[in-house]
Formats: structure tokens, C-alpha cells, sequence
């Protein structure tokens, strides 16, 4: 079993004393190491957590505790250190006037050496492969290197965590698999956590664990196999099903020996394959 | 209204060291009616011929042919409003342009910009209101109690509300849940059938341009790739990789199958429907 790095229990909140919840008594735990999904529609509140997480906003009950600290306002830089965060809008995080400006704004407000300072720099957009673009301006990169320079931001502050907030869903295709295999291989050379926000099912198919929010309340929490035999239930709640789940059904339904609901286009593949050279 | 960009070519900073060529040679018809998808990565080209389908980009080589007018690097342009009228483009985030009082408001604005009187304005606000999938009481709150999918149809009624022949979606779905999506552009191409509307959508979803457009065109380093019938353009999916584009998931899957079984589908199926109805065909052929 892994540890539990962060908990999260009975949260609540609202943005207004008289709108509704935009969190409702949500309790989950997330764990070291793994990449836990968490989608649901628009205004599920999946980007309320986001901001609760790392101390945005405080929660107007219940309580979030991060490797062992309970985030409150006295802790919340510390807490920031451990969690960083990735946003929706790449032209919107940019603070620098060069690439390597904007990865060295967060350390230099952690009163980092110099010395120390150009080592990290280096290495972040080393592992996000940018470092040929040290001294570009941001506005000549693409959506997608724009983000991978965040993430680079993000991780010269060696944070345990990372969240990304849609931080995909304004990149074209190429800068979205730019993306996520930068995050998928920091994850597996670093031991990150990471934390996807995300209406990408696709993406969601792929992490160790999903979170289904609805109308501000957990809905489900399951490995991606089990969110996906929620089958219809889950366009119920605005959200879809991954088109390999989709095939396995409909070639269910023709009698088409498919065992399962596949979650990769691949292993669908691969069955069909098999099945075939044993008719 | 039809449009037909002809040998389009547009320079950015012409004459300063800035200078950048964007696109060229740009050739695509567009006949009244037509629903074309525009495909293509960042730094493609796209929202440059975008900005030339109503004529906020005046081409520095070739021309654009909006309806009657003829727009050319040449000619001092005059009354382009009328064309802004005709053919109205849904900027990304359009929510982001709301700014009045009230939905009714924001609504009215672009119609009495354009010279409708008030009455006719609220008249039209309440059609659009509907149109959009939204109750007609919403047009009395303030825009921005709203949540941010319904802000985004307010944006569209106030386009719509102008009565355009002409409507250009850059990227309209950008950020919206699955269901929002869908519901956004089934509301778009019900529109386009009533109204016998011409769409032009730029987007990176090759489902949706698949789904919804009767022709594709592909715009790669600011030229046209190639244009053609969503099947056309499928049919040869290996080249749409090797550019970087992405196909449809439907697509890539019967590649997937082709690759490991070793011989092809008779035909390149577009739908999740098409393929399962191929399926068994497929599956037996290798016993023979």
C-alpha cells in the first residue's frame, strides 16, 4: 500500500455566503507517487480543489493536510513549496522576459544563491527538454513549449507535488502530447505525485487513479477501469466515454468476442488479434 | 454569401525588419451553404485566413472575394462594416468580450452598432437567447453572475442577434465539458441547416471537423495542404502524421488494426458505426 500524502477531509466551500456549495464534503486521500485524474463538468468544482490545494482560497470547512502539515495561513508557503501548480492559459503564466527569466521568478522569491539559481534553471528545462531556448522570449514559443517553461518554473522549486490544471485543454495536439510526456517522464525519473485536472477522458484513461466529481460533490473514486464501467452514467454527468471502451461495446453488441471494455486501442488490438488467429 | 480566397498572401510588418510572411498562395472556395473546417497547428496560418474572411486582414497579395466585394492589397477599402455585418467570426473565449449590465444588453450591442433600432434589438435578443439553448429570463441578469458555459452562449446570441449569412468559430468549444461540446456545436450545425448559414470552424478536434464539415482544408507553415471531403482527407492518414496533425480516433484505430493484421479495411470508415458494420468482414477475411 502507498503512503497517503495528502489528506483531504470534509471539505467545503463557497465562493459567495449565498451561492451554493462549490465543494461539498469532499474526502479523499492522494498518494505518493501516483497520478490521480480528477474530472467531472464544468463547475463539477474540480478547479475549486485546485485552488483549496494550494491555499488560494481556505476552505470554509474541513481541512487539507499536505506530508503532515495542516495547510492554514500560517503554513501555506510551505505548502506551496510542496505543490505546484500548472494552469489552463500558457500566455497568462508568463512573468520573465526570456525563457530562463521566467523559470528563475519563482526561486528568486525563495531568496535562492545565484550559483544555485542557474543550476536549477538548467536542469528544469533540461527535463522538460527547453534548454535550447534559454534566452528566447516567450512569445516566439508555442502553446505547448509555453507550458513545458511553466512546468520547468514549476520544478526548479522541487515541489513533491504537481497539479495541472487544464493545463492541456488550450494546446493544439501535438503540444498536448508534448506535455504529458514531459510530465509522464518527470513522474517516472523523479517520483512526482501528480495531480491532472482534466475533460481530457483519453488522458484520464491513462493514470493510476480517478477521482469523478459532481455538482461539487465526490462522486466516485476508483481505478480507471472502474470510473469507466459507469458506461452511461457517466454522460449522465456531462462527461463521455473513451473511444476504446466505446468499440469494445459496440463490437460486444455484434457478437464480435471482446472480453472486457478496453481502456487502450492497443489491448483492443491485441485481442482481436488473437482471437482471430485461434478462429 | 459566397467567399473565395484567391492566391491569398499576407505579411505581417511589411517593410520593417519584422517582417514575417504568414501565409501564401492561399486558395480555398467557400459557396454559400458550405460547412468547411479549418485544420491545422499553431503558426499554421489559420487565424490569419481567418481574419481575411472578413476582411480585418487586408491580403498583401491576391485577393478575397466577399459576396459582391473585392478585397486586394490595392484598393483603399470603404463600408467594410457591411461585410463585419455579414460574416461574423466567434473570437476563442468569447465570454471574455461580455461587458454590459445585462445579457439583454450585451446582446443589443452588436446589432444597434451595426444600426438596428432599440425595439428590433430586444426583439432579436430574445430569439438569439433562445437559439442558443438558454430561457429568455436570463436576459435581465448581469452576464457575469452566469456560470461560464452559459456566458460563452450569451457571447454567441450577440453574434447571432446580428443576423450574419457567414459564421467563423475559432476554436468554440475550447475548454468546455464533453457534453458542453457536443451540445455547443450540435447548437451550431442545427443553425447552420435552419439558417442556411456558411460555417467556418477552426479547430484541433479532427472528430468534430469529421462529424460536422463538408469539406476540410488543411493549412500547413501558412500554405494549403490540401482540401477536400472529410473522407478524402482521412483516407490518407500516414501524411496527416507525418505533419504532426492528429486523425480521428476511428482513424487511428483502423490503422492500428491494419498495421497488426496485415491487410486493409475495404473502405476508411469515418464513424464508430461504419467500422463496427465492417468489422466482421474484416475479421474473416484472413481466413481464406
Amino acid at each position: 500500500m502507498k503512503n497517503s500524502l495528502v489528506q483531504i477531509r470534509n471539505l467545503s466551500f463557497k465562493y459567495d455566503e449565498n451561492a451554493d456549495y462549490a465543494l461539498k464534503d469532499v474526502t479523499f486521500d492522494i498518494y505518493e507517487g501516483e497520478w490521480l485524474a480528477i474530472v467531472g463538468h464544468n463547475g463539477s468544482g474540480k478547479s475549486t480543489m485546485a485552488k483549496l490545494l494550494n491555499g488560494l482560497n481556505f476552505p470554509k470547512e474541513g481541512s487539507i493536510t499536505v506530508d503532515g502539515l495542516l495547510l492554514s495561513e500560517e503554513t501555506v508557503w510551505d505548502i506551496r513549496d510542496k505543490i505546484g501548480m500548472v494552469f489552463q492559459n500558457p500566455d497568462n503564466q508568463f512573468v520573465g522576459t526570456t525563457v530562463q527569466d521566467d523559470v528563475a521568478f519563482g526561486l528568486e522569491n525563495h531568496g535562492i544563491e545565484r550559483e544555485e539559481m542557474i543550476k536549477r534553471v538548467h536542469n528544469a528545462l533540461e527535463s522538460v527538454k527547453m534548454e535550447q531556448f534559454l534566452d528566447q522570449e516567450p512569445h516566439h514559443l508555442s502553446g505547448g513549449q509555453k507550458q513545458r517553461v511553466a512546468i520547468a518554473g514549476v520544478l526548479a522549486l522541487r515541489p513533491n507535488i504537481i497539479v495541472l490544471d487544464e493545463a492541456t485543454s488550450m494546446l493544439d495536439p501535438r503540444g498536448r502530447e508534448e506535455v504529458l510526456e514531459t510530465i509522464r517522464q518527470l513522474k517516472a525519473s523523479q517520483e512526482m505525485t501528480v495531480i491532472s485536472i482534466t475533460h481530457d477522458l483519453e488522458e484520464a484513461a491513462k493514470a493510476d487513479r480517478m477521482i469523478v466529481m459532481n455538482k461539487g460533490q465526490l462522486y466516485r473514486e476508483g481505478s480507471p477501469e472502474d470510473i469507466f464501467q459507469l458506461d452511461e452514467e457517466l454522460i449522465s454527468l456531462g462527461l463521455d466515454i473513451p473511444f476504446p471502451v466505446k468499440m469494445s461495446k459496440m463490437l460486444k453488441g455484434l457478437n464480435i468476442p471482446v472480453s472486457k471494455h478496453h481502456l487502450s486501442e492497443e489491448e483492443l488490438v491485441e485481442e482481436l488479434w488473437t482471437s482471430h488467429l485461434k478462429m | 454569401m459566397d467567399i473565395s480566397l484567391k492566391n491569398v498572401e499576407y505579411r505581417y510588418q511589411v517593410n520593417t525588419p519584422f517582417e514575417r510572411l504568414a501565409i501564401q498562395d492561399v486558395s480555398i472556395d467557400i459557396p454559400s451553404g458550405t460547412f468547411l473546417a479549418l485544420i491545422g497547428h499553431t503558426g499554421s496560418g489559420k487565424s490569419t485566413v481567418l481574419q481575411h474572411l472578413n476582411a480585418l486582414l487586408k491580403p498583401t497579395a491576391g485577393e478575397v472575394v466577399i459576396g459582391e466585394r473585392t478585397i486586394t492589397s490595392e484598393k483603399k477599402q470603404k463600408g467594410l462594416k457591411a461585410i463585419r455585418q455579414k460574416v461574423a467570426i466567434v473570437f476563442q473565449f468569447p465570454e471574455h468580450q461580455l461587458f454590459e449590465e445585462t445579457v439583454e444588453k450585451d446582446i443589443c450591442f452588436g446589432p444597434m452598432n451595426f444600426g438596428v433600432n432599440e425595439g428590433e434589438a430586444k426583439r432579436r435578443a430574445h430569439e438569439a437567447i433562445k437559439q442558443v439553448g438558454l430561457d429568455e429570463s436570463i436576459l435581465q441578469k448581469s452576464p457575469f453572475d452566469l456560470s461560464g458555459g452559459q456566458m460563452r452562449r450569451v457571447a454567441i446570441a450577440g453574434v447571432l442577434a446580428m443576423h450574419p449569412d457567414v459564421i467563423v468559430l475559432d476554436e468554440p468549444t475550447a475548454g468546455l465539458d464533453p457534453r458542453g461540446r457536443k451540445e455547443i456545436m450540435d447548437m451550431f450545425y442545427q443553425l447552420h441547416k435552419e439558417r442556411n448559414l456558411s460555417t467556418i470552424l477552426v479547430t484541433h478536434s479532427m472528430e468534430d471537423a469529421s462529424r460536422y464539415a463538408d469539406k476540410i482544408a488543411i493549412m500547413h507553415k501558412g500554405e494549403v495542404y490540401k482540401v477536400g471531403t472529410p473522407l478524402d482527407i482521412f483516407s490518407d492518414p500516414e501524411q496527416l502524421i507525418k505533419m504532426g496533425l492528429d486523425v480521428p480516433e476511428v482513424v487511428k484505430f483502423q490503422q492500428k488494426l491494419e498495421k497488426t493484421f496485415g491487410y486493409k479495411f475495404a473502405k476508411t470508415c469515418l464513424t464508430i458505426e461504419e467500422i463496427s458494420q465492417e468489422m466482421p468482414r474484416f475479421l474473416k477475411r484472413g481466413e481464406a
